[in-house]
């Protein structure tokens, strides 16, 4: 409740969190705001900005560039979100797995983490999508593959710390199996600076995904703000709208994002916040 | 007193060759690692193998599949697929594009000086600008210069680099034509060597710029807590109280050792580099390996994808070496230390 109450008194938070519902807002409401399929031409070609019925304008199939803001948003929360989620279940099992047991399995854990902070993630995931197909599930799978060691590496952190104090000791004592151990008693104890990198962790997973999408490896069916850039780019010279309003957009989120994890960091962790 | 030196000497000399040692089998180790990588991921893609390395083109020939299952040994058990290949990339057959009708190595080398003079500048750009930014900031700390910098830092931070550079070209090129949009070297016109040099560097300047910004900011922010945070040291105040000029203290003392952690963050931060550079390359229609991707991508060329992932990926490595030996360098504390 304090927790609650001192984030609501951080300016810059609400700032984030204020521009985030609204994001979230549309891309809620978008079919009801823009009912018709934002692939579909509506107006003329190359129509610029508070053209009739096109205050974003429209691009050069005659698409309404304000619909596939909205329907994009949808793509990108939805992408950032669960890739997210499913870097975490990676990151936390390893860096927990790493953390409890230490020793050989630590050793080995940190050292496959390591590795995969060397690879160029961004490749590994553009070679991922191109192999498996460029579908919402395997780029939700191609991100959260290339997103996971920074948690993994926090988790383990906060597990060894952890290990050694006595609530833990006496768990492990009255025989409690090592699962019950770590899910029940050490991961609640450290669950806030994984809450807080994984809220920044979505707002890097949007701006893959926007990559991924602007390098041509966006699910062919979805309409995503990347697309939109990479369509429009090479007629940047005729009509800038069309690359500079879904960018803003993307621009926009992840601040939005980063900024409520920054407000997330200062309130949940307040001891360390101050020290960056 | 000659004896100690001659000692030390041979214990640095001994350290250093320790060091280099733990560098080779690092980079061996992950070397083989990423060529595993890229053999699983053949076999993951939907598919014939065969077909795959053909790079699924239509009108798949029958008789070139079963030339190439022949040749690759794609009949064969997947341990000793693996080691097949493993063979072909150490002795740097990195294979052949049937798109394009030339050797994967072939393709790579020509691109590659491409690539290596947009990370190596972007990367230099951000890390020297960073430090020295960083360094006045912190040096004239003032409540404005850490607003600007949080702000902008924020505002980079939350950028896509495709479109930060889109933007810029929409500046300085369309809007204000100062610079060239795209392209490696003005074609058509008949050049000097350093006229040649000239125009490539006209070029390079947006690229490396949009590809730079981000860790420019990072850095510059780090250093300036970092350098407020070696001012309040120890032995900082001994060198003020030995009486040694303002100068020499902020770079013998206070530089050197701010610096670690920028060069530190630097290290972990060059995988994301250069998976950026193929966005810029791609932005910029500059020549590298990252516009090798995007052509690959769009034909699905997959020999020239692996093969282009391979050696990106020993590009992070060099960049790792590079900041692990800067670090050594000016680590002031010890001189070379056994690789860890």
């Amino acid at each position: 409740m304090s927790t609650l109450k001192s984030f609501l008194r951080h300016p810059t938070g609400m700032i984030g969190l204020f521009v985030l519902l609204a994001v979230v807002l549309l891309a809620v409401s978008a079919p009801w705001l823009f009912p018709d399929d934002p692939w579909e031409m509506v107006g003329a070609p190359f129509q610029p900005p508070f053209s009739e019925g096109l205050w974003l304008g429209s691009d050069m199939l005659g698409r309404d560039v304000a619909a596939g803001i909205a329907h994009g948003a949808r793509i990108s929360l939805i992408i950032g979100v669960i890739s997210t989620l499913t870097s975490l279940v990676i990151g936390v099992t390893i860096g927990a797995t790493a953390g409890y047991f230490g020793g050989k399995v630590d050793e080995v854990m940190m050292r496959i983490t390591e590795l995969f902070q060397t690879i160029p993630g961004f490749i590994l995931a553009i070679l991922l999508v191109a192999t498996i197909g460029p579908k919402i599930s395997n780029i939700i799978f191609a991100i959260g593959i290339v997103s996971w060691p920074p948690l993994a590496r926090l988790t383990r952190a906060e597990f060894m710390r952890l290990r050694g104090r006595e609530f833990v000791q006496a768990a492990v004592c009255q025989g409690q199996r090592p699962l019950t151990v770590v899910l029940r008693r050490i991961l609640p104890n450290a669950i806030s600076p994984i809450i807080v990198t994984g809220s920044l962790a979505v707002a890097s997973a949007i701006l893959i995904e926007s990559a991924l999408s602007f390098m041509g490896l966006g699910d062919p069916n979805l309409m995503s703000w990347g697309f939109m850039i990479g369509a429009a780019r090479t007629v940047i010279r005729q009509a800038w709208w069309m690359s500079v309003f879904p960018g803003l957009a993307i621009l926009l989120t992840v601040l939005a994002i980063n900024l409520v994890g920054e407000g997330l960091n200062d309130t949940l962790n307040p001891r360390i916040s101050r020290k960056r | 007193m000659t004896a100690v030196s001659v000692d030390a000497k041979g214990g640095r000399v001994f350290a250093i060759a320790l060091a280099l040692a733990g560098w080779v089998v690092k980079f061996i180790a992950v070397v083989l690692v990423i060529a595993t990588f890229n053999f699983i991921l053949v076999h993951a893609a939907p598919g014939d193998p065969a077909q795959v390395i053909a790079g699924q083109s239509g009108a798949s020939d029958e008789k070139l599949l079963a030339q190439l299952r022949a040749e690759y040994g794609l009949d064969k058990p997947y341990p000793i697929q693996l080691a097949n290949y493993l063979k072909r990339v150490v002795t740097l057959d990195l294979g052949y594009s049937y798109r394009q009708q030339r050797t994967v190595a072939s393709l790579i080398l020509e691109r590659l000086p491409a690539t290596l003079l947009l990370t190596a500048t972007a990367f230099s750009l951000a890390l020297l600008s960073g430090i020295i930014l960083g360094m006045l900031a912190g040096v004239r700390a003032g409540k404005w210069s850490d607003t600007v910098l949080t702000v902008v830092s924020l505002l980079l931070y939350a950028t896509p680099v495709f479109w930060l550079g889109l933007m810029l070209v929409l500046l300085f090129s369309v809007q204000l034509d100062w610079l060239p949009a795209f392209g490696y070297v003005t074609i058509g016109v008949p050049m000097t060597a350093l006229q040649r040099m000239v125009d490539i560097g006209w070029h390079l300047i947006l690229p490396a710029v949009s590809l730079a910004a981000v860790y420019l900011a990072i850095y510059t922010r780090l250093m300036r807590s970092s350098v407020l945070d070696v001012t309040h040291q120890d032995f900082i105040k001994t060198a003020k109280a030995k009486g040694l000029k303002q100068g020499r203290i902020i770079i013998r003392h206070i530089l050197r050792n701010a610096m670690l952690p920028i060069v530190t963050v630097a290290g972990m931060q060059a995988g994301a580099l250069v998976g950026g550079a193929v966005v810029i390359e791609t932005v910029f229609a500059w020549p590298g390996l990252g516009r090798l991707i995007y052509d690959a991508l769009l034909q699905r060329d997959y020999p020239v994808l692996l093969g282009v992932f391979l050696v990106m990926s020993v590009i992070v490595i060099a960049l790792n070496l590079l900041t692990d030996a800067i670090y050594r360098v000016i680590d002031p504390r010890v001189s070379v230390r056994a690789a860890s």
